[in-house]
């Protein structure tokens, strides 16, 4: 029990707290460099924002507001019709989310509720090769497999660029991330609610589907917003695979070649409109980055909250 | 015939004791006809327990007393939570857990070649730890277990009735349509008693249903469990021995030896197994010598 009482010696005198200066100094300095990497995305978001609203007003100067309600998008003609491009992104999502939703969702319920960790070990890392495909490859995929493989045998009268090839090869793209996004937040339900459900006996597909899906819901809505933004924002397939390019006449059907947003913009950008001139048709670029910003934007807030408020239940 | 366990009145569901846990019936069961008068409910018979090559329960024969409350005492890690999970096939969830032995219920084993888990357990329900009621309405907490058994009733009855037989139906009965979770623990405990005994079981497990519970709800939920036992057996784990000695009629001891498999030591009744055991391990358990 005894012990040697422990004893500190200290300087006589008041003690010296200011230490050295050359280190605190140092300190700073590495803190701003810190700073600046952190800042430098903030001023590159802004510059962005910037050149867009600037370039797009400019734009918007430049012509006639009628000329934003036309019977097509041709940049070149001076018929800047919002509408075919909005439209075409909405046909090229809304087909690709046709075919990502159920798939995606389906394999998020086998790989968080049915897979054994052996498959899902297995299943998971496909998932992610699928996601890492280049967009591209995507689009010839979707040009010379997706429509005479599929579309143009199930409907007749397809046309060799059409925006349903280019909307499923979109939903090719969309499903490894509907499917990882969901699988996770199926898989932060806790435990306990699903063996509350087993041991009321209940069956794996009504556990799943009663019991975890509507818990996860949240981050379920989240994933398929995700998958909305990807499939508004995708380009190449589209690009490549929709048609469309120099221009395209409104249109509501899926068989026919269309233009969206994206590819819209790719091939202002690729064309020979770059050299400045009289034409609207290069300034029309940032207006439509404008628009697809603001879209994007508005996605990826509303699913912001819905994430939030699935991390806010457990 | 065997005694018939009573089923709560207003139930129109079919006589309990008539069990098929079967996933197709194309035989004709022998079983039934062949209980003897004096089968338990549940009868274990050289049970064990693995998850993969660990035994975590070793080579249990117990038989559990109908219409009354057993406990299952222990120290921790010795495979309480095992046993009881093993008795409606929860454990089957675990990925590599597998029981050899058998569990007997009304003379069907459990771990027969057709058996249905899901069957299983529709008929021996189960309160988990800490309360997990669904992110539902009370309302639709207590229905869940009606509803996906598909059983055609008056739901609004059965469920007053599940909540009333749960003690929380006055506590609850002006607002139904609003989320279990937000209830009190100890509410919401009774409430998922109230959605077990729902689908009407006659066997509940219930696995330390008070350790998340103050004192005060504690002694609710014994309460209940005393209510309840008059039409139910109970099995309780509990790591509380004042709640064994207080709640329960059977005291079950198990402890774990160098192997760590969780065996039994003595069963009894409980005012024998707290006054006067048999084992030397169970008295220095029981007087808090050890564990």
């Amino acid at each position: 029990m005894t012990q040697a009482p422990i004893t500190v010696s200290r300087p006589p005198g008041r003690p010296q707290l200011w230490g050295s200066a050359g280190r605190r100094h140092r300190e700073s300095a590495i803190g701003a460099v810190f700073f600046i990497a952190a800042a430098l995305s903030i001023v590159i978001s802004a510059a962005i924002v910037l050149s867009l609203v600037f370039e797009a007003a400019s734009f918007l100067a430049q012509i006639d507001l009628e000329q934003l309600r036309e019977i097509g998008w041709f940049p070149r003609r001076g018929l800047f019709d919002i509408g075919t491009v909005v439209v075409g992104s909405l046909i090229v999502t809304a087909i690709g989310m046709a075919v990502a939703t159920p798939v995606g969702l389906g394999s998020a319920i086998y790989l968080s509720e049915y897979a054994s960790p052996r498959t899902r070990r297995l299943i998971k890392p496909v998932l992610e090769i699928l996601a890492g495909i280049p967009s591209i490859v995507l689009g010839y995929f979707a040009l010379t497999v997706i429509n005479p493989q599929i579309v143009t045998q199930l409907f007749s009268g397809a046309d060799h660029f059409n925006l349903m090839a280019a909307g499923l090869a979109v939903g090719v793209l969309i499903i490894p991330l509907i499917a990882s996004v969901a699988e996770d937040a199926m898989r932060a339900v806790p435990r306990s609610l699903r063996e509350a459900s087993y041991g009321l006996g209940a069956r794996r597909i009504t556990t799943s589907v009663r019991v975890v899906f509507p818990a996860a819901i949240s981050g379920i809505v989240a994933a398929l917003i995700i998958g909305v933004s990807r499939g508004i924002g995708e380009t190449m397939v589209v690009a490549i695979a929709a048609g469309g390019t120099g221009g395209s006449l409104f249109t509501l059907d899926p068989l026919g070649p269309g233009q969206t947003v994206t590819a819209a913009m790719a091939s202002l950008a690729t064309g020979s409109d770059q050299v400045r001139g009289a034409s609207a048709a290069f300034p029309s670029l940032f207006f439509l980055g404008l628009l697809l910003f603001l879209i994007t934007l508005l996605l990826n807030m509303v699913g912001d909250v819905f994430v939030r408020r699935t991390r806010q239940r457990y | 015939m065997t005694t018939v366990t009573p089923v709560p009145t207003g139930t129109p569901i079919e006589d309990r004791r008539t069990v098929n846990l079967r996933i197709e019936t194309t035989r004709p069961q022998p079983s039934d006809a062949l209980t003897p008068a004096s089968m338990p409910v549940l009868r274990m018979e050289s049970l064990s327990v693995y998850y993969g090559s660990f035994r975590a329960v070793r080579d249990i024969t117990l038989d559990v007393r109908t219409n009354a409350i057993t406990a299952i005492i222990g120290p921790s890690g010795c495979g309480k939570s095992t046993l009881l999970r093993a008795l409606n096939r929860m454990n089957d969830l675990v990925p590599g857990a597998r029981v050899t032995g058998k569990v007997l219920y009304h003379g069907e084993d459990l771990y027969g070649p057709r058996v249905d888990a899901v069957e299983v357990r529709r008929r021996i329900g189960m309160v988990f730890q800490k309360p997990n009621p669904f992110p539902k309405s009370i309302y639709d907490n207590v229905a869940f277990g009606p509803r996906v058994n598909g059983l055609r009733v008056d739901m609004d009855a059965l469920v007053e009735s599940s909540l009333r037989r749960a003690a929380l139906w006055d506590e609850v009965k002006d607002k139904l349509k609003q989320s279990g979770m937000a209830l009190s623990g100890g509410q919401q405990q009774r409430l998922c008693i109230a959605r077990a005994i729902a689908v009407e079981p006659d066997v509940i497990l219930m696995d330390e249903p008070c350790s998340a519970l103050d004192p005060r709800a504690t002694l609710q939920i014994e309460e209940l469990m005393m209510e309840l036992k008059r039409n139910y057996t109970i099995v309780i784990v509990t790591h509380n021995m004042q709640q064994a000695a207080r709640a329960s009629e059977e005291t079950v001891f198990l402890t774990m030896g160098e192997e760590r498999a969780g065996h039994m030591v003595e069963k009894g009744p409980t005012s024998e197994i707290f006054t006067n055991p048999k084992n030397q391990l169970t008295e220095d358990y029981v007087s808090g010598r050890f564990g």
